[in-house]
């Protein structure tokens, strides 16, 4: 990078160097470095991404509009798959139960990742680090550890959550055939696992929050309460919508919870109690070998979904803030 | 002016990098060897156990080729790997295992197979008849050769039969259920007996043992039409499965509850496949040894898994592949597997073997397993399965069982059920 400060820049009015031609194939090369060397440096992330991300999702475009069997023929058919969708019980299903375990998991979760960031932030707290620390854990556990712990919990007849409900006079909950419990079971593995991680990312935005305006507001003497509404949340709005849609994203994407929560069963639930798209997208494309193309319309479909909420999300959590 | 063209030679470039990159991977493999040339090396491909360790180190000796098993654990892992084979044309073994679930549902696109009639020697009449055909494709080549079946027996428990009056000694419990309606009423006599617990796992359990006891064509019929709303084979195993909804202790097969409930004795009889064997000892426990025993399943035969050898189009020795495979199903190569791990012999002579027959199972209470598992399979009966059989009787049939016997459907809705997603099940 030192050449872009030495280096003269490239107008054809530069003198003529002296001692005649024999310096200029160095300038060039030290100009083709200034130009392009830039991009080589970039290049990686483009390349990968292009190659694992971009191609993927163009031939995913692409099988999508193509009755597609994945070990046989393939024959092209416009958007039928993108018609179908929208008469198939099924798909709305998924759909309904994505955003039932989404709402389950996402506003809990965030509100109290934004109470347990505001109770860390507080400079009077001890053992700051091993609290940091601490609520960080389970995001490092592996999600199918989670998952299958989790699912022990939930048994109907052996399982921790039942045997402690007994004590309290309710009786066996089928925890996976029902809707509203097993909504309830998934989403409370997502909060488990992302409850921390929340808060420390809405920790370090209430952290790059000068210290000076809540000293100003004490001395005009507004309380802890109203510190945090009036200074902390409003100033917090970057980084809340940073994870409002990283959650979202999440949310919208749940699968591996769900799949071993169904004991790797794909359709979740005797009658589809808590099939979410991605695995509604699996069972078509990759279960389902004649459909594969289907699938794909699925993922598509998926896919506009969460660019059509992260949007909302964007807007909604801004207009709020306002 | 510069800088867009500049700019939109870059792009021409990164498309022209990446889709030289998918074209790389999209071809490849075009250096098929000569014809009759001898591999250097074939690979098996098998999931689970199939006990060919040591027949392969016999025939590396005897032919001089060497070769690899590659086995995967797990059957949910190996189908995903075979379609990945399949749809990019590359990475299959030159001999695959395809379990049955598998074969059918692969017989859509035979071409990906080779014919192995005009490369074996005519065995047509050496393995049990149905399974012979089963490893047909529908444009008639041979797309398999037989070698394991899993038919059917019940593991029950001793000690709990005891408490509960019940005889133990398996001819006599054998004796107690012929037929089904028999087997309810041990069910009953059973939970009185033993105030109130159920004698199997699950209903669904009950259901796959019946199918296949029907000699009658399933969820389609022999065109491959979906025929699951009308079929009386169908029909006959759900009223089966319905009726012993109240001897069910409702844990359905591989759920923590039933994997639980063999230690925890929530049921005291569960219908066993000869592989099933091995899961039942697992679950049990050591404590639970010599506990366990082996009788008749209740209205003759029955059939759950079991596989054949295949030999995928795109490998490069179909000649020598198919010699290898004709080789591990024959006669002697199953009696050697079954003493390795257990699969149960297809071979007519296997079948008829001494060792074989003579086979007991230290676990369940030294019982003749050889002896019974021999004599089930003379029983099954040959059934046309239709492509997306296993999707059927899984992710419909047996979903709608399961949401009867959890209470979530009248039996009613839950037959609507099975209709509506065994015709998006079955599609194909």
């Amino acid at each position: 990078m030192s050449h872009s400060t030495t280096a003269a820049p490239p107008t054809p009015a530069a003198p003529p160097p002296p001692g005649g031609t024999r310096k200029r194939p160095r300038r060039s090369l030290a100009h083709l470095d200034i130009k392009y060397s830039p991009y080589l440096y970039i290049a990686p992330f483009f390349l990968i991404f292009g190659i694992f991300g971009l191609y993927p999702m163009l031939r995913t475009l692409w099988m999508s509009l193509h009755d597609w069997d994945m070990i046989g023929d393939r024959t092209f058919i416009g958007l039928d798959n993108y018609t179908r969708l929208l008469s198939d019980d099924y798909f709305w299903n998924a759909l309904v139960n994505t955003f039932g375990i989404f709402a389950l998991s996402t506003v809990p979760q965030l509100l109290l990742a934004l109470f347990l960031a505001n109770l860390l932030n507080r400079t009077l707290l001890r053992a700051k680090t091993f609290f940091r620390m601490a609520i960080f854990i389970p995001n490092v556990v592996s999600v199918a550890a989670v998952a299958i712990v989790f699912g022990m919990l939930y048994q109907r007849e052996y399982g921790l959550v039942n045997w402690l409900l007994g004590f309290v006079g309710i009786d066996q909950i089928d925890w996976d055939g029902q809707t509203w419990s097993s909504w309830t079971a998934i989403a409370s593995m997502v909060n488990w696992r992302w409850t921390g991680y929340n808060t420390l990312i809405l920790l370090a935005g209430m952290q790059a929050i000068p210290r000076d305006l809540y000293e100003a507001a004490e001395i005009d003497g507004a309380g802890q309460w109203r510190q945090f509404w009036r200074i902390t949340l409003p100033l917090l709005r970057p980084t809340f919508i940073f994870v409002v849609i990283l959650s979202t994203i999440g949310g919208m994407q749940l699968f591996t919870e769900p799949l071993l929560f169904a004991n790797g069963n794909i359709i979740g639930g005797t009658q589809r109690d808590f099939q979410t798209l991605a695995m509604y997208m699996y069972e078509m494309g990759i279960t389902n070998l004649n459909s594969a193309g289907y699938g794909a319309a699925v993922a598509w479909a998926l896919f506009m979904i969460i660019g059509l909420m992260s949007l909302l999300n964007f807007v909604l959590v801004r207009r709020a803030a306002k | 002016m510069s800088l867009t063209t500049r700019r939109s030679r870059l792009a021409a470039s990164a498309l022209a990098a990446i889709t030289a990159v998918g074209g790389l991977a999209a071809c490849g493999n075009d250096d098929e060897p000569a014809a009759g040339e001898k591999p250097s090396k074939l690979i098996v491909e098998t999931f689970g156990e199939f006990g060919y360790e040591e027949l392969i180190k016999q025939y590396e000796k005897d032919t001089g080729i060497k070769i690899e098993l590659r086995k995967t654990a797990q059957l949910g892992e190996y189908r995903p790997k075979l379609v990945r084979y399949l749809a990019t044309g590359k990475g299959a073994g030159d001999v695959v295992a395809l379990e049955e679930g598998i074969l059918n549902e692969f017989k859509s696109n035979p071409r990906n197979w080779v014919d192995l009639a005009p490369l074996v020697d005519d065995l047509s009449e050496d393995y049990l008849p149905w399974k012979w055909e089963l490893g047909k494709a529908p444009d008639g080549r041979l797309m398999g050769l037989p070698t394991d079946v899993g038919s059917l027996a019940v593991c029950y428990r001793k000690d709990l039969f005891e408490a509960a009056g019940l005889p133990t000694e398996r001819d006599e419990v054998s004796a107690l259920w012929p037929d089904w309606e028999s087997f309810l009423e041990t069910g009953r006599a059973y939970q009185e007996g033993s105030g109130g617990k159920a004698l199997i796992d699950s209903i669904t359990a009950v259901s796959d043992a019946s199918l296949f006891q029907q000699g009658d064509d399933l969820f389609y019929d022999k065109e491959n039409n979906i025929i699951a709303d009308t079929s009386p084979a169908v029909k006959a195993a759900w009223d089966t499965a319905i009726s012993m909804v109240d001897i069910s202790a409702k844990a359905a097969t591989w759920s923590p509850e039933w994997s639980a409930g063999f230690k925890q004795g929530s049921f005291a009889a569960t219908f066993c496949p000869s592989w099933m064997l091995g899961i039942v000892a697992e679950n049990s426990g050591e404590a639970n040894k010599g506990k366990w025993d082996v009788a008749a399943v209740p209205g003759g035969g029955g059939n759950w898994g079991g596989s054949w050898l295949a030999v995928p189009e795109q490998s490069s020795y179909h000649e020598e592949a198919a010699k290898l495979a004709e080789f591990l199903t024959n006669g002697t190569s199953q009696v050697e597997a079954f003493k390795a791990k257990g699969p149960l012999p297809t071979h007519l002579e296997a079948l008829q073997d001494e060792t074989f027959l003579s086979y007991t199972n230290e676990y369940f209470s030294d019982a003749p397993t050889g002896k019974i598992f021999g004599e089930s399979v003379s029983k099954i009966e040959p059934i046309h399965l239709g492509p997306k059989h296993q999707a059927v009787k899984e992710n419909a049939f047996g979903l709608a069982l399961r949401a009867f016997e959890n209470g979530q459907a009248s039996e009613d809705e839950a037959w609507q059920q099975f209709i509506k997603d065994a015709q998006i099940q079955g599609a194909f």
